[in-house]
């Protein structure tokens, strides 16, 4: 860490992120494409901090219904029976099955929540200009990009459950509108980690005149 | 390109936190990782374009395989049935839940599809010394496919329905159970091969 630290941005200068050529634009202008590769070139990703809250609001909106509607009905023996994400977890656990339980428990509870609540942080530290462990917020937001995708395992089982039983009056097993709303869950908070720059974390290091000034 | 602007080729900044910083000129073979938060900027494997093509035939024979063959076998109360990985999707449709179905559809046939198809597309070129047409817009949609594609986690659900209906039933893995798991670990690789730096490299 004995080199100086600068940034792209405050050099004034914007790397494509199709093909990582550093280039510098004029001052000014609109609308710019890598000379390389002709994408279009933004500094950071564009309205990154309200696209990141719209999605992130309309995610929390769909945790409720998520996990109060039953995401399957079971029938088994003419007797039907809804499974939500908790009683699922639960039946688990009841029948030994702790390993699974905890599976289930994490990428369906605890992942989506934990997700959500670090990036409503990363945000609210981005805008009101936090300095404070850059590192660490990156690590934070490293791991809500790895992990969110695995929420996605109860709407699989759900699929694999509903092709495996339909054995018409012995068993049968359909999905619930919960399972829907959870699908929802999981892609909104995955748009909202993807919109999300990371490299605003570090712009408040060097917050000053020139930085801001270049950024795009 | 017309107008061009004033670029540096040396030069890098590091797409998590900007960092500006120049590439070591001796590349040995491994990874050159940020200086500041240690992502990685550059990586220097084997070769960039006949190991990703070499992963995308590889990955579609599993492919085809694990949407031929069954997914699992099920047998409960001398009823047996085999299932296959798009029955389950039908099944969802049937049952009057279509965006649950193609949020199901598109993560575990139509995403990983596209990746298969694009490595082919963009590297079987590339190993004739061409450049693919719209080749910017095939890495741009490489770059974005690769996370919706989510047949591990399809694989994992697998396990925890497989272990529920145990009880009852007898479940027995099938074909495209196994070329499933192949095909995650296929696809993982070539997902950690997409270079677009290095293929500009040799293209200019």
């Amino acid at each position: 860490m004995s080199r100086p630290t600068v940034t792209a941005s405050a050099r004034g200068l914007i790397a494509c992120h199709v093909c990582g050529l550093v280039s510098r634009p004029p001052e000014g202008a609109l609308y710019l494409r890598c000379p390389r590769c002709d994408a279009p070139l933004h500094g950071r990703i564009p309205r990154s901090l309200s696209r990141t809250w719209a999605f992130l609001v309309a995610a929390a909106m769909l945790y409720l219904p998520a996990n109060l509607l039953p995401i399957m009905h079971v029938t088994q023996f003419g007797q039907m029976r809804s499974d939500t994400i908790w009683s699922g977890a639960e039946y688990l656990l009841a029948h030994g099955m702790w390993p699974l339980a905890l599976i289930v428990f994490v990428a369906s509870v605890l992942i989506p929540l934990v997700k959500i609540a670090i990036l409503v942080l990363l945000l609210v530290s981005v805008q009101v200009h936090v300095q404070a462990r850059p590192m660490d917020r990156l690590r934070l937001y490293r791991f809500t990009e790895f992990v969110g995708r695995w929420s996605m395992v109860d709407v699989f089982v759900v699929t694999v459950l509903v092709a495996l039983v339909h054995l018409g009056k012995v068993a049968e097993i359909e999905a619930g509108l919960g399972a829907v709303f959870f699908a929802g869950v999981v892609v909104l908070t995955m748009l909202a980690a993807r919109t999300f720059d990371p490299r605003l974390i570090w712009d408040n290091l060097s917050h000053d005149v020139e930085s801001t000034a270049n950024r795009r | 390109m017309a107008n061009a602007l004033p670029h540096h080729h040396d030069l890098v900044a590091c797409h998590e936190c900007d960092l500006l910083q120049r590439l070591p000129a001796d590349r040995a073979r491994g990874r050159v990782r940020c200086r500041r938060c240690g992502c990685v900027l550059h990586h220097q494997g084997r070769d960039v374009v006949s190991t990703p093509l070499a992963l995308g035939f590889t990955a579609l024979v599993l492919f085809v395989l694990s949407n031929v063959y069954p997914l699992m076998d099920f047998g409960l109360q001398g009823q047996r049935d085999s299932t296959y990985l798009l029955a389950g999707i039908r099944e969802l449709y049937a049952q009057g839940m279509p965006v649950l179905a193609s949020t199901v559809l598109f993560t575990t046939v139509i995403a990983p599809a596209l990746h298969i198809t694009l490595l082919i597309y963009l590297y079987l070129p590339l190993s004739l010394g061409r450049r693919p047409p719209a080749f910017v817009a095939a890495l741009r949609l490489t770059q974005a496919i690769i996370p919706w594609s989510m047949l591990e986690i399809f694989l994992l659900g697998v396990l925890v329905a497989s272990v529920k209906l145990a009880e009852q039933a007898t479940i027995v893995a099938g074909p495209a159970a196994w070329s499933l798991g192949l095909l995650v670990i296929v696809l993982a690789a070539a997902a950690t091969q997409v270079h677009p730096h290095r293929l500009w490299d040799l293209i200019a």
